[in-house]
């Protein structure tokens, strides 16, 4: 490898992106709006949960009970009717989520057995959010049921501590909100990077096919890890500020919190890229149109980031085939890596399992991008 | 100009041998055992129609293609065993333009300086010398892309020679220029020879072989001729040339297919070409063969043949026997 070669390659290669304005906007402006679109876009935070209320009973205990699902936040109401087909049609026209139905003798069997049922109707036609609603609206009516207990019970004057049960008492540690926001933005960059990075090199070894450049190219002395590296510096530089543009909106914009330090953001965040940019690299070498390249570039980034990453569906919980797969997901350990860099202020010896996982990814996909580069047209 | 007449060869002083080269793209035979040598500072001409299999040989002596048989020999280097052995030796000229459009004249000529490690203290003369040739001085900041083509060439050759190579494939290198501009690029040829480059030159301009100080006519992948532009005249054309012209050439055409003498009849432009075994007699029989066909042509005369009768000679001969063969 000679210094003089890669140079020359790196210099005409930056020159040569810096004369195409129009696509160095678009690699610099890509992040920047996908960052927008995910960030905001993927949110598993239910809010404001459609209701749909049926009190059948109307009293002040039914009211109460109403009351508190009106004042929390998981839950609106938006509409309360009288018979039960205008629930159903609430239901099917997708107006509520969840209708609350409170029985006609609700007082009168809280008074009489001091136990009283509330009838919750879910659209489990998304069952997630169906699951989550139905939690939240079992928290909402315990705790108004543990009201109505404190309540009875201090009517009878005897001490509350004699008759709580045991109680987990938990901490949520690095998203105490557990905002969802905080652990899939940081996911949102290492998708957007794994697309990013892919699409930046994707072009360069078809471009000099198309416009005929490289005839002359192999004709000359220079070897194929050469061409590799020389090519790939520039694009690092540009996957750097993409990468910083990400991180920083992540961190400032969505107010992420930004625990681990800069230095192991560097070291993960260049490696990775060294993993992207050469995807797309030994992609151009091994299609020779531009937009073929391009376009499986697109492909076997798209997917597999998005889908077997865990940066939103987590792995654990896939099948155990599919989890197998996810190894190969180049973009699962940056997630991790970033994930942890941001909310757990991981260090590096703490990283160790996905950088060496990443490095091992990087060297394969080098080599195998340089052997598969040959200096001749048939 | 060197003389063309030096092309004296001493075999040890080879730069390029082809021998017996095949090439097979699938059933098709692009390259079809052709074997050449040409000597040091000589310029060697590749003539022939479009797809004869001129660019495949270029391509297998720079090393870009695998020759299918036969040995490809380059500044004593066997091409397809070694490769990259021989890049450093060659300059190549693709027959497509293959300099970077978007860079400019200076940022290219600093490129291929670059790949070919051109000793740095050398980089800026050089530079300067091929600025120079190619014309280009006091344009060295402009795009390549927006360059006339027969400065996008000179420069392509400015690049191809910043190394110093000793050997150089141009592929076509004319092709696209104005003549004038032609005609400065083969100038630049000739004094590189004259300083001991080994010139291997494609073209498909007929005119531009009498430049070369040996033409090979290549056609259907082989060789079908090679020798002096002197020598190609005198001995591939197997007669005397004639010219007839006439406001019926249709009809004198076809009366001279039966004329005496008359080896071979074609189209010219606007008049005809007529080989014959002696000129003197049919200077004077033609006419009075034509007469009696009631065909009056405005002049018969004798002219020199150029390379282009040779090679339309050549190439029709050539037809007709691989006719006869199949």
């Amino acid at each position: 490898m000679r210094m003089r070669r890669l140079k020359a390659i790196a210099v005409k290669e930056f020159v040569q992106i810096w004369r195409d304005p129009r696509s160095l906007m678009i690699a610099l402006l890509m992040p920047f709006t996908q960052m927008f679109l995910l960030g905001y876009g993927v949110t598993l935070d239910l809010k404001h949960i459609p209701v749909c209320t049926f009190d059948r009973e109307a009293s002040q205990n039914s009211q109460a009970l109403l009351k508190h699902f009106q004042a929390s936040q998981y839950f609106a109401i938006v509409r309360n009717v009288v018979t039960y087909p205008a629930l159903v049609d609430a239901i099917d026209r997708a107006d509520c989520k969840i209708a609350i139905v409170i029985p006609p003798d609700f007082s009168e069997r809280l008074n009489d057995s001091g136990s009283a049922p509330v009838q919750a109707i879910l659209d489990a036609t998304d069952d997630n959010s169906a699951n989550i609603a139905f939690g939240y609206a079992l928290s909402v009516v315990s705790g108004y049921s543990g009201e109505v207990v404190l309540d009875a019970l201090s009517r009878q004057g005897r001490e509350l501590q004699q008759i709580l049960p045991m109680t987990v008492q938990s901490r949520v540690w690095f998203n105490e909100d557990l905002e969802s926001r905080n652990f899939i933005i940081p996911g949102v960059v290492a998708v957007i990077m794994a697309l990013v990075g892919a699409q930046l090199t994707s072009l360069t070894i078809s471009r000099e096919w198309e416009r005929g450049t490289m005839e002359l190219l192999i004709s000359t002395p220079v070897k194929p890890s050469e061409l590799m590296i020389g090519k790939l510096l520039p694009y690092l530089a540009i996957g750097w500020i993409d990468a910083a543009f990400c991180l920083i909106l992540a961190a400032l914009w969505f107010q992420v919190p930004f625990r681990g330090t800069i230095f192991t953001l560097f070291i993960t965040t260049t490696l990775f890229l060294i993993v992207v940019l050469g995807i797309g690299y030994l992609l151009s070498v091994l299609i020779r149109s531009q937009i073929g390249a391009s376009q499986i570039a697109l492909l076997v980034t798209m997917l597999p980031a998005t889908l077997l990453s865990g940066y939103v569906f987590p792995i654990d919980q896939m099948p155990k085939v599919v989890q197998d797969i996810t190894y190969l997901v180049y973009a699962r350990y940056y997630v991790t890596i970033v994930k942890a860099i941001f909310l757990k202020g991981s260090d590096i010896p703490a990283l160790a399992t996905p950088i060496l996982f990443l490095l091992v990814y990087a060297v394969a996909v080098m080599v195998l991008a340089a052997r598969s580069f040959h200096k001749r047209l048939d | 100009m060197t003389d063309p007449g030096h092309a004296t060869r001493t075999g040890n002083d080879d730069q390029v041998i082809a021998d017996g080269l095949v090439k097979r793209f699938g059933d098709f035979v692009a390259v079809d055992h052709v074997s050449f040598r040409i000597a040091r500072g000589e310029i060697m001409g590749f003539l022939g129609p479009n797809g004869a299999g001129k660019s495949t040989i270029i391509r297998i002596l720079c090393g870009l293609l695998r020759p299918s048989g036969g040995r490809a020999i380059v500044a004593g280097i066997d091409v397809a065993r070694d490769p990259e052995a021989v890049r450093n030796h060659i300059g190549y000229m693709s027959q497509k333009f293959s300099l970077y459009r978007d860079l400019t004249v200076d940022e290219n000529l600093r490129f291929f300086g670059g790949i070919y490690s051109v000793p740095r203290a050398e980089l800026a003369r050089r530079i300067r010398f091929a600025v120079g040739m190619a014309g280009l001085a006091g344009r060295e900041d402009a795009l390549v892309g927006t360059l006339a083509g027969g400065w996008q060439q000179r420069l392509a050759l400015g690049c191809a020679v910043l190394h110093r190579p000793p050997i150089l494939f141009l592929d076509e290198p004319t092709s696209g220029v104005e003549p004038a501009s032609r005609r400065r690029f083969w100038d630049l040829i000739h004094s590189l020879a004259s300083e001991g480059v080994t010139v291997l030159v494609s073209t498909h301009y007929m005119d531009e072989a009498e430049y070369c100080h040996r033409a090979a006519l290549i056609n259907h992948g082989r060789l079908i001729a090679i020798g002096s532009p002197a020598k190609l005249k005198e001995s591939a054309l197997g007669g005397e040339l004639l010219v007839v012209e006439s406001d019926a050439l249709g009809a004198t055409l076809a009366a001279l297919q039966d004329a005496p003498d008359v080896r071979d009849c074609s189209v010219f432009g606007n008049s005809l070409h007529v080989l014959v075994g002696d000129a003197a007699k049919s200077l004077t029989a033609l006419p009075e063969f034509l007469a009696a066909k009631n065909l009056r042509p405005r002049r018969v005369a004798r002219i020199a043949a150029s390379l282009e009768d040779v090679f339309v000679q050549l190439i029709a001969a050539d037809a007709a026997s691989r006719k006869a063969a199949a």
